[in-house]
Parts: C-alpha cells; sequence; structure tokens
C-alpha cells in the first residue's frame, strides 16, 4: 500500500464533442471539419472529440479516420456506440479508445434525431427572486426559469427549458416552449390552474388527486404525469 | 422627510376610503401632520367621508393644471390638527392626472414639510389608479376576506413591484402593508369567509390591520365622521391599532376569534 502524495487517480466528467458519422465516407468529414473550422477558427483548435460510429459499416477504417480529424486540429479521444467487437477491435488498433455514453443520452440520442443543440436550453436560466402576482407574465427565453417565491393565481411562468418553482404554482406553467418534450416542472406545492409542457397540458381539475403537494411534472408517452417530489 | 403612503386594492369597494380617511385622521391624532389626497377623480368621495363635501372650492386638478394653487385647494380639518385633505375633481375624467403635475403637487406638499402624504386610489388597474401608486414609498393594500378581492390585490401588488417610481429606478422597493377589512370571524368559522391566515398565505405580505365587520363603518361614513373617530366601536379601534402599527408600534390584533355572546344579548341580538 503505497501512495504518491503527487498523483492522484479520479474519476471526473468532461464535456467533449461528439462527431456523429453519417456514413464510411471520411471525404465527406473531411469537408464539415473544414466548414467547421473555417466558421469558427479559434473554437475547435486542438477540441476533443468522440466519434459516434453507430451509422458507420464494419469496413470503416479507424486509422484513417484518426488521420482525418488531426488533419483538421482536432484531438481524436476515442470512439463510441461501436456496434460489434470488430469495431471496437480495430479501433483500438488505431489507438482509439472505447467510450460508452452516458445512460440518459444514449436513451434520449435515437429517440430524437438531429435536434439543436441541447445544451443552448440550459445555457441562459432566468432566475426571478420574490413572487410572480396576478396578471405577471415571466418567460425564460431559450433556458430554465427558476422562480424563488410562488407564482399566484393568474400568473403565467413560460420556459423553453424546465421551470422550477421553490414555492406555490397558483397560476399557469408552460415549460417547453418551443416543443422540448423532455422539460419538467418542479414546485413545491401545485394549485396550478394549467401546467403544460410542450403543447401537452392539463388543466386544474384534472390533477385534482396530486393537488396541494411537492410535485414534478413530466412527459410520458405523450401525457403529462404527475409524480410526487422525493 | 415625507412618507408617501398608497391606499390602493385593485377591486372597487373594499374600503379603500374609508380606510384612508380613518388612517390619515389617525396619523394626524398622534401628532404627525397629514394629507390626504383623493386620486378617484370624476368619483368623489373622500370629502364625503371626512365630512367637508361643503367646503370644497379648488381641487387636485385645478393645482395640477395651475388654475389654483396648493393653500387654496387644501381643506384643514375642523376637528383634528395637522389634517387636511385634497379633493378630486368631480367634472373631470382621470386623464386630467400626468405623472409631472402629480409629481409637482407632492414636491410642493414635501416643501410644506407634510410627515405623511396619503393617496386614496381609485379601484381599477388604469391611469387612476397608476398615478396614485406611482410616487409611493409605502402601500397599505386593502383587500376582504373573498377571493375575487384577494386576486384583484395580487394584481395590484404586481403593479407596484412593476410600474412604481421605485420599481423603475431600481431603488428599495415599495413597502409593502396588508389591510383586512370587514372581516366577520363567525363567518370565517362556518366557512363562508377567507381566514386572516388564508389571505396572508396567498398575498405573502406583512399584516398591518384587520378590520371587523361593523355597523359604525356605515353610520361614520354617511355622517362624515372618520370611523376612528369613534372610540366605541370595534373598527375604530382595529384603526388606531393598524396606525400604531404603521407607526412601528408593536401591538396584538384583536377582533381576529368570534365574541361569545351571552344569552341575554343572544335573544336581544345586541
Amino acid at each position: 500500500m503505497q501512495t504518491s502524495p503527487d498523483i492522484e487517480f479520479k474519476g471526473t466528467g468532461f464535456t467533449l464533442t461528439v462527431i456523429k458519422l453519417g456514413s464510411n465516407s471520411l471525404d465527406a468529414l473531411q469537408n464539415i471539419l473544414m466548414d467547421k473550422i473555417a466558421k469558427a477558427p479559434h473554437f475547435f483548435n486542438c477540441a476533443p472529440v468522440v466519434v459516434d460510429v453507430s451509422q458507420a459499416d464494419d469496413e470503416l477504417d479507424f486509422a484513417q479516420l484518426k488521420e482525418v480529424i488531426e488533419g483538421q486540429d482536432f484531438v481524436p479521444v476515442g470512439v463510441t456506440a461501436c456496434r460489434n467487437q470488430q469495431q471496437k477491435d480495430s479501433a483500438r488498433s488505431a489507438g482509439l479508445a472505447v467510450m460508452t455514453a452516458g445512460a440518459l443520452q444514449s436513451e434520449s440520442r435515437p429517440a430524437n434525431p438531429p435536434t439543436p443543440a441541447p445544451q443552448s436550453a440550459n445555457s441562459a436560466t432566468k432566475v426571478v427572486h420574490g413572487h410572480v402576482r396576478s396578471g405577471q407574465q415571466v418567460y425564460a427565453d431559450s433556458g430554465d426559469l427558476v422562480i424563488v417565491g410562488s407564482v399566484s393565481n393568474g400568473a403565467e411562468v413560460i420556459a423553453d427549458g424546465d421551470i422550477h418553482i421553490y414555492g406555490a404554482l397558483r397560476g399557469r406553467a408552460i415549460a417547453g416552449a418551443k416543443g422540448i418534450k423532455q422539460a419538467k416542472i418542479f414546485c413545491q406545492d401545485l394549485q396550478a390552474e394549467l401546467v403544460s409542457i410542450a403543447g401537452t397540458y392539463l388543466l386544474n381539475e384534472q390533477m385534482v388527486e396530486s393537488l396541494a403537494r411537492a410535485s414534478v411534472i413530466h412527459i410520458e408517452q405523450d401525457k403529462l404525469v404527475i409524480s410526487p417530489l422525493a | 422627510m415625507s412618507k408617501v403612503v398608497v391606499v390602493t386594492s385593485g377591486k372597487g369597494g373594499v374600503g379603500k376610503t374609508t380606510s384612508s380617511a380613518a388612517i390619515g385622521t389617525g396619523l394626524a391624532l398622534s401628532g404627525f401632520k397629514t394629507v390626504i389626497i383623493d386620486f378617484d377623480i370624476g368619483l368623489r368621495n373622500l370629502d364625503l367621508i371626512m365630512g367637508c363635501e361643503r367646503r370644497v372650492v379648488y381641487d387636485f386638478v385645478n393645482v395640477i393644471k395651475g388654475e389654483s394653487n396648493l393653500n387654496q385647494s387644501l381643506i384643514k380639518d375642523k376637528r383634528v390638527d395637522n389634517l387636511y385633505v385634497l379633493p378630486a375633481s368631480q367634472t373631470r375624467d382621470k386623464d386630467a392626472l400626468t405623472k409631472e403635475g402629480v409629481q409637482t403637487v407632492l414636491d410642493n406638499l414635501r416643501e410644506m414639510e407634510f410627515d405623511f402624504i396619503i393617496c386614496d386610489s381609485p379601484a381599477g388597474i388604469e391611469t387612476g389608479a397608476i398615478m396614485a401608486l406611482y410616487f409611493a414609498d409605502e402601500a397599505i393594500i386593502t383587500t376582504n376576506p373573498e377571493v375575487s378581492s384577494v386576486r384583484d390585490s395580487d394584481r395590484i401588488l404586481g403593479m407596484l413591484s412593476s410600474k412604481s417610481l421605485r420599481a423603475e429606478q431600481g431603488l428599495e422597493p415599495v413597502r409593502e402593508h396588508l389591510l383586512l377589512t370587514r372581516y366577520d370571524p363567525s363567518r370565517v368559522n362556518r366557512g363562508d369567509m377567507l381566514s386572516v391566515e388564508d389571505v396572508e398565505e396567498i398575498l405573502a405580505i406583512p399584516l398591518l390591520g384587520v378590520i371587523p365587520e361593523s355597523q359604525a363603518v356605515l353610520k361614520a361614513s354617511n355622517s362624515g365622521e372618520p370611523v376612528i373617530l369613534d372610540d366605541e366601536s370595534d373598527a375604530g379601534k382595529a384603526y388606531r391599532d393598524a396606525v400604531d402599527r404603521l407607526l412601528g408600534k408593536e401591538v396584538d390584533f384583536r377582533f381576529l376569534t368570534e365574541e361569545k355572546k351571552g344569552l341575554l344579548s343572544r335573544l336581544f341580538g345586541a
């Protein structure tokens, strides 16, 4: 049992760009990478990338893939979503790590083909301190909305992302206003007039059994589901 | 330093003018130089409640338009020292009020060293009500224990935090007080009426006073005597408590529970 104080070994998560191959064509990949670099030369400078090979054929040449990516000043870290052992082996022999995406991502990715980067939905969280009074409307444009207070009857809170209410929700809450079905609504005390996610809604009289509880609301098979928080 | 206090509610008929008259009179009784301004242009009522309707020569709109000066328009109360009324105009409408005009009048009142300037707001959320609350330092939200009144009060609270001068300039927000009027503990017990706790939970602002439903209020209005001058009545006492709280004193709340009626008073309905 020897431990060196200078060297630590621990797991940490990093944000990596994933390049999803549509086919085996490495020329197409090269063109796209050149195009990206031309648009934002500094942003991608030596950016580490992971290649999603789920759509590529078995004959994919991993060594050449690595070369193409490195040729455009990206750093290929590894490949993900290999379909079989053969792909994994060829990737390893080309010096690429074989990676598995987090459980949540691998679930949601196939469900929504090329959506605009989901990160943008979380980029601008709007926080409101205090109560949202009757007649007031708060909108979190392309982000989440946090209300540190209650939302009164006749008030309306809207977000393109999630809505969190640290108080009672008595008015209307509309999450996923631009159609993001993964959006959720959280509140400490559900007494809402109406809740809506990506256009699917419930009226107060449809949630009688869930009222006056801390709740989270999300979409399951195109229906709104209310479950108790904690 | 003058303090501008708006008495407002959103909904009509909840007791704004009665409360403005009572609280203004109470502040003057406590020794503070006070003026009550009627912002309900076109529906002049404050002068009736204050019993000075026969002494109105010039009004608020005359002052704004420069047709009279403040000294000519202010009506000095005959019963209480340090108390003045600036009546509304009955022949104009709310558009006669402008922010610049109201500001000039308030500035002049400040120069006259008034301690309290009480603005009696009209009902609604239009120009008149906005003008009354725009320059406020403090707000008394008059509410009946009833759902529509509570919701309208909530709306006005929203306007205070977005449309007032303090909100626009990012100053310290308007201090809000809840004044619950026409409270009837027996009806609360029967479940016909919202309780103090219900209203406090929804509006979430500090409670300034609870005025019990009382025969004395109607009598006072009709005789032009602010109800706070009626020392015998529960409503008068409750308004005195509210004034003390407004001045920063700690006073226990009264008249929140149903009075146990004796057999005789039950028989004769005292």
